[in-house]
């Protein structure tokens, strides 16, 4: 079971975050089609071995996205889809990608992640109000609805806190140990010109003395939203060839989706990413010690932690210590996150997620400019939605 | 009257409901999996088999996990800071989501003993479900 590794990520893009938008407002098919073109542009190819698109929604319709895009590019398609997965959206879209090229579906696939919710405003009509719920459902029936925003138990923060606050009693905790994972990220984003930190250090005592947002999460461990945008191209070996950078071949990926609010977890800190890294290894043929970058999603920094624990790079409760015990800046032992992850990159919302894709296949194309790992060849990526409740895993690599 | 959103009892969660009201807990049981299982489906979960019966539990049991929140989740909670967001393990199995209520944020633990405190809402025909420390 698995992929033969003949489809590569050949161009890519990433528009760099903005906390306030400055550029001219935009549809999200607007996006859609500049991103598309940046990343074809990246790769050095036209649009003509194009013939696979994998989305996310759009704005601008709740369905048929992937024939609204094929319209509005003017690109006819063999394989169109949606994915729907939070964070590990990106992470999904890439491996569906590959699968769609190994099969001999697609030659090209646009796999793209518009993030800038500043869109042109309707003279006519109101503004839509996005309401407070956030990924959490409010509508009649839905089990969130009913069990849980009733309780105030809505949004990402106090349910991210809640699992902070169960491993604590499990395996101890340590807070200069997740400070330390912002304050290295952060030095990774002083090396990114394009990182919405760029040029903003801070220090172990910083994060501790940041508001405590969710006890014990603090401000400096939680993503700040962003405007911006990622997207890459994935494609078959002919069309690599074509592309004037390194092919990033997909190697391994493995996907796991278990529950909705962590409530319901069987284990609420033994997080899905176990699975899906093990079966991402497994296909790939590949052990962690192979890893030369990982970039690993974290919307908080009790995410990183324990997906470094459940993807079997650290013992299971051992993740305090490791990531004290490392260096995980762009220079250090254990390159993490290496143009500052979306802490200190930025989250360009459902691009975030992309941020880890681009990270890892800017690195082994040998494009990350001061924050280089040298011979970077092989990374690992995690994504993961909603509360680590669906979380995907890739193994790229180079030739 | 409150303006924070109120559970709106489905077809098939309406016995739960109704037994917070009488200020007992009936949640559902799977004889064939000889597991409770929350919240109310139609089915059992796992096994997808139709053998759902209600069965009134003490509604005791243990803190799984909690946060203080001093940011308000959303605004209708802006009033009512610190949120005691808790997670409690039945005895009987399964996880609630719910908040403490008469407690110090200082005081809690996980693992602590906890006892159900129902609270009637007249006006909406609801009584929700909180916890506090077991006596």
């Amino acid at each position: 079971m698995g992929l033969r590794g003949e489809a590569a990520i050949i161009g890519m893009v990433e528009f760099a975050p903005q906390r306030k938008p400055t550029r001219t407002p935009r549809f999200s098919i607007e996006q859609w089609a500049l991103l598309s073109a940046s990343a074809l542009a990246d790769a050095g190819i036209d649009a003509s071995s194009v013939n696979g698109l994998i989305a996310s929604g759009i704005s601008e319709s709740d369905r048929f996205a992937p024939a609204t895009l094929s319209e509005y590019l003017g690109i006819p398609i063999n394989y169109g889809e949606v994915v729907d997965l939070g964070g590990a959206t990106a992470a999904g879209m890439v491996w569906r990608a590959a699968v769609a090229v190994e099969l001999g579906l697609c030659d090209s696939v646009l796999v793209m992640l518009p993030g800038s919710r500043d869109f042109p405003t309707s003279s006519r009509r109101p503004a839509a109000d996005r309401g407070y719920f956030g990924a959490s459902s409010n509508n009649y029936g839905s089990p969130q609805a009913e069990f849980e925003i009733p309780y105030g138990n809505l949004g990402q923060n106090a349910p991210y806190a809640q699992i902070a606050r169960r491993y604590a009693s499990e395996f101890g905790y340590d807070p200069r140990s997740t400070a330390k994972i912002a304050v290295d990220q952060r030095t990774n984003a002083c090396a990114t010109p394009d990182a919405v930190f760029y040029g903003k250090p801070i220090t172990v005592e910083d994060v501790l003395a940041s508001p405590m947002v969710a006890d014990p999460i603090h401000l400096l461990e939680m993503v700040m939203t962003c405007h911006g945008g990622a997207g890459v191209i994935v494609a078959n070996a002919e069309v690599a060839k074509r592309s004037r950078n390194r092919p990033v071949w997909i190697k391994g990926f493995g996907e796991r989706i278990s529950y909705k609010t962590p409530t319901y977890a069987e284990d609420l800190l033994r997080s899905p990413i176990s699975q899906a890294a093990q079966t991402a290894f497994g296909m790939a043929a590949i052990g962690r010690d192979e890893v030369d970058v990982a970039s690993i999603y974290d919307c908080y920094t009790i995410t990183v932690l324990m997906s470094l624990e459940d993807a079997g790079f650290c013992e299971k409760g051992k993740g305090m210590e490791f990531v004290s015990s490392h260096d995980l800046t762009f220079r250090g032992d254990f390159p993490l996150n290496t143009a500052g992850g979306q802490l200190s990159f930025g989250q360009a919302g459902i691009a975030g997620g992309m941020h880890h894709v681009c990270d890892g296949a800017r690195q082994i194309m040998g494009r990350s400019g001061a924050a280089q790992v040298s011979d970077c060849n092989t990374a690992f990526v995690s994504g993961n939605g909603g509360i680590m409740s669906e979380q995907a895993a890739l193994i790229l690599q180079g030739d | 009257m409150t303006n924070k959103p109120m559970p709106e009892p489905t077809p098939v969660s309406a016995p739960f409901w109704q037994s917070l009201r009488e200020h007992r807990i009936r949640i559902q049981y799977s004889p064939s999996a000889e597991q409770y299982v929350f919240y109310p489906r139609i089915l059992a979960p796992r096994t997808l088999v139709d053998d759902l019966e209600w069965r009134e539990i003490s509604g005791l049991g243990t803190l799984y996990t909690f946060t203080v929140g001093d940011r308000p989740t959303a605004p209708p909670w802006s009033d009512s800071l610190p949120q005691l967001l808790a997670v409690v393990e039945w005895d009987a199995g399964p996880r609630v989501s719910t908040e403490i209520v008469n407690a110090q944020p200082g005081e809690l633990k996980v693992g602590m003993r906890v006892q159900p405190v129902f609270c009637d809402y007249p006006d909406d025909g609801i009584t929700l479900l909180r916890y506090e420390l077991e006596n």
